[in-house]
């Protein structure tokens, strides 16, 4: 059997340190306060299941099972949508603190770091004592992990695995990693398709692959073999590479008392929002979308994005904050529908005192693509008047309109506040072809809120149209309560629309008619058994 | 073949003329003082040097006309404002060639719809307002002087204290609707455009203008031109 020269004596061994969060992504839900503590719960990756909770696996629900299947077994499972993003972002935290202790972390995915064990081993004294010390600074943010030692990063993540909640460090000797890993089963390696040809080989655990000779495997798998198999020897190649501490770009400032009147906290805001842009300035970075969240003693937390056309300035950061606390006002005041809010002064109370704020970069772009131009354009003016002009009304008053798909003329039409970008499916909404649309000319004024009229037939009935599309001819028309009626001159219609009726939200069965009164006013109708609204008016 | 050459070359000339009395009276300082947004060919009878720049209208007339004059300019790439229209059906402006990437929409500005005129007055040439109310005449001769500086044209829908010029509806008729089928087709409208007691009229069709904003809508040559003399020239300028 030939062997390959290893280099022989400890000193030379890469050896690895590896940190492994048992079920990272339900763990990550958790701290993101979308899971509550000890439920049955499972994450669901393509309608199967990716991580289930320990409840979940005593309840016979394992990983790579169908969604409904997992519900059948388990009923009360939780079943949570798979979110990268959140497990990267949640992770982050974990690992700022964790590095405290332990610099130089390398983070192979969500839930899995591993360290160069070498210079911690020779810091702490021992490579126990550094596990030690991982597995320490995990238990101080109340989470459960493993360590892992050994001499590849491969062979120290399987030594992690191998740990148990008892002894959740599991120290592989120098030298002895090949051993270790000999034993193991060979889809360890986590490429099906090698791992079904092995096995199929007679091929079954990593110890008899590393016996096979590297040659024939180059010659046989390819470069993608020759890595498993250098994994499968205790050999890999992966190198640990440390990695530069983010600079934190976020803000948060705590109130204590808690604020309520909103000149206030933006006025307590400004140097925050100051060093905010600084340090993102620094960074050479310039933030075209920001999150803001607030926290009211009440324990609500308020959370929204803003974007921005060019960069935030340390005045367009307090102005969102501002504009949030109103609108945050007005959602628990009352109705707030697509109308713009009226303008208030910045010294109303709010319904409870603010205790926490906090500023996200949630997108950054780099500063240079993003500077003023020298000669200051008319786009730039534009812009700023009319940031202006929203500071002072809100702002949801200054708004662009886009147009959107959609069977309601309201509904075509999406007034999206300056600034601020459409959301990205609508231009394909508005591509389609939406049968059954108006034919041209369109009506110049489209109410918002449809309004109230009467359309009645030669009897002065309400009009109704039977499910088969049949009605009287309409012969009045009242336009708004309080006025006379008017005698129809011409009329088109009953026009069907039906949309969505499997959407109970959503539903929509009304007829349209298209109506010339005697004053020479033409109106789009629209109505549903004996009610009718004026959609639009032709004018 | 000489004749279309000559006419060509003339009306270039003419061109060419205005240009250079347009950069003589910006070097002289006198800023904006020629400059003019053209309309759609179908008001070209009505007004035809377009909108002076720096000029309060006053439309007596319904939102489509206000449309169809908003569409000229904003399709030669000039920046639109509306305000105190809630019910702007944007779709239909579109129709009319409305750019609405230029679009800028204050739908309620409410109790301070001056100050909003203003503020979008400095950044936007053409503003289409709704007022809430009749301003006095204070302030409408203050926002005019500030309209001048700026040299932005302002479209009122209804009366206003100091309009250059009103163009109001004398009829207005809707055609292609029957007693239960056809749709809505044409819109004819009688327009009359008043300034300084000269009185043109014209007849457009603006549901063809909706179709194609390019194509002249003027049904009639502007036979009721009520002031014989030179209208055509001296009225649309000061």
């Amino acid at each position: 059997m030939p062997v390959r020269a290893v280099p022989v004596g400890a000193s030379a061994l890469p050896r690895a340190l590896v940190v492994w969060f048992p079920d990272w992504p339900l763990v990550a839900a958790q701290l993101a306060g979308e899971l509550g503590e000890r439920v049955p719960a499972a994450v669901i990756d393509k309608g199967l299941v990716s991580v289930c909770s320990a409840e979940a696996r005593a309840a016979g629900v394992v990983r790579g099972l169908r969604v409904r299947e997992a519900q059948s077994r388990c009923p009360d499972l939780t079943a949570i949508r798979a979110d990268p993003a959140r497990d990267a972002r949640e992770f982050d935290e974990v690992l700022a603190a964790v590095e405290r202790d332990l610099p130089g972390v390398h983070v192979l995915r969500p839930g899995l770091c591993a360290w160069r064990a070498r210079g911690a081993a020779r810091f702490f004294g021992s490579e126990q004592e550094a596990g030690g010390t991982a597995l320490e600074a995990v238990a101080k943010l109340g989470l459960e992990a493993r360590v892992g030692v050994a001499d590849s990063v491969f062979a120290a993540e399987q030594a992690a695995r191998r740990a148990s909640e008892l002894a959740a460090l599991f120290v592989v000797p120098a030298g002895g990693s090949r051993d270790f890993l000999a034993p193991l089963p060979i889809a360890t390696l986590d490429d099906p398709r090698l791992a079904s040809l092995l096995v199929r080989l007679g091929i079954r655990t990593l110890g008899a692959f590393a016996a096979l000779p590297e040659a024939e495997i180059r010659s046989r798998f390819g470069p993608d073999g020759t890595l498993a198999h250098a994994r499968a020897s205790g050999l890999d190649p992966q190198a640990i590479v440390p990695r530069v501490p983010p600079t934190p770009l976020e803000r948060a400032t705590d109130f204590e008392p808690g604020l309520d009147r909103i000149d206030q906290i933006a006025f307590a805001l400004r140097p925050l929002a100051e060093d905010f842009v600084e340090g993102l300035r620094r960074a050479g970075l310039a933030c075209t979308e920001l999150r803001v969240q607030i926290m009211d003693d009440a324990g609500r937390r308020s959370e929204r994005c803003w974007g921005h056309p060019r960069q935030f300035g340390a005045s367009d950061v307090l102005d969102r904050v501002r504009w949030q606390l109103q609108s945050g006002d007005e959602t628990s005041g009352g109705r707030r529908g697509g109308r713009p809010a009226t303008w208030r002064s910045t010294g109303d109370s709010l319904t409870a005192p603010v205790v926490q704020v906090r500023l996200l970069p949630e997108r950054t772009d780099q500063i240079g693509l993003r500077g003023q131009a020298l000669f200051g354009g008319v786009d730039e003016r534009l812009d700023h008047g009319l940031r202006r002009l929203q500071s002072m009304l809100g702002h949801g008053s200054v708004l662009h309109p886009v147009s959107a798909g959609g069977r309601l003329l309201a509904e075509r039409c999406l007034m999206v506040p300056w600034g601020e970008d459409a959301p990205p499916e609508t231009s394909a909404l508005a591509q389609r072809p939406w049968p059954g649309s108006l034919p041209a000319p369109l009506p110049t004024t489209v109410f918002a809120e449809p309004i109230p009229v009467e359309l009645l037939d030669a009897e002065a009935r309400p009009l109704r149209v039977d499910e088969r599309g049949a009605a009287a001819s309409p012969a009045w028309f009242r336009p708004g309560s309080g006025q006379d009626r008017r005698p129809v001159l011409g009329w088109a219609g009953p026009w069907p629309l039906r949309q969505r009726w499997w959407d109970p939200d959503d539903r929509r069965s009304v007829e349209r008619y298209q109506v010339i009164d005697d004053h020479g006013e033409a109106w789009l109708l629209i109505g549903a058994e004996g009610q009718w609204w004026a959609e639009a008016r032709y004018d | 073949m000489s004749l279309p050459a000559s006419s060509t070359s003339a009306a270039s000339a003419g061109e060419q003329l205005r240009e250079l009395q347009e950069r003589i009276h910006l070097l002289q300082g006198r800023r904006n003082r020629e400059a003019t947004y053209a309309l759609l060919p179908a008001f070209s009878p009505l007004l035809p040097y377009g909108l002076r720049a720096g000029a309060v209208y006053s439309l007596e007339a319904p939102l489509s006309v206000a449309m169809a004059l908003l569409a000229g300019p904003s399709a030669q790439g000039h920046w639109c404002g509306v305000t105190g229209i809630p019910d702007f059906g944007t779709e239909a402006a579109a129709g009319f060639g409305i750019s609405l990437e230029r679009t800028v929409l204050v739908p309620d500005p409410g109790e301070r719809w001056l100050v909003t005129v203003s503020a979008l007055a400095d950044v936007l040439p053409l503003l289409l307002v709704r007022p809430p109310a009749l301003a006095s005449a204070g302030h409408a001769s203050r926002l005019s002087s500030r309209l001048r500086e700026r040299g932005c044209t302002l479209l009122i829908l209804g009366p206003w204290p100091q309009a250059e010029g009103i163009l109001s509806v004398e009829a207005s008729r809707w055609e292609g609707l029957g007693d239960g089928h056809g749709h809505l087709r044409s819109h004819r409208v009688d327009l009359a455009w008043s300034q300084r007691g000269k009185r043109r009229k014209v007849m457009v069709d603006l549901a063809t203008l909706h179709a194609d904003p390019t194509q002249a809508g003027g049904l009639t040559q502007p036979g009721g031109v009520t002031q014989p003399g030179g209208a055509g020239l001296l009225g649309a300028r000061p």
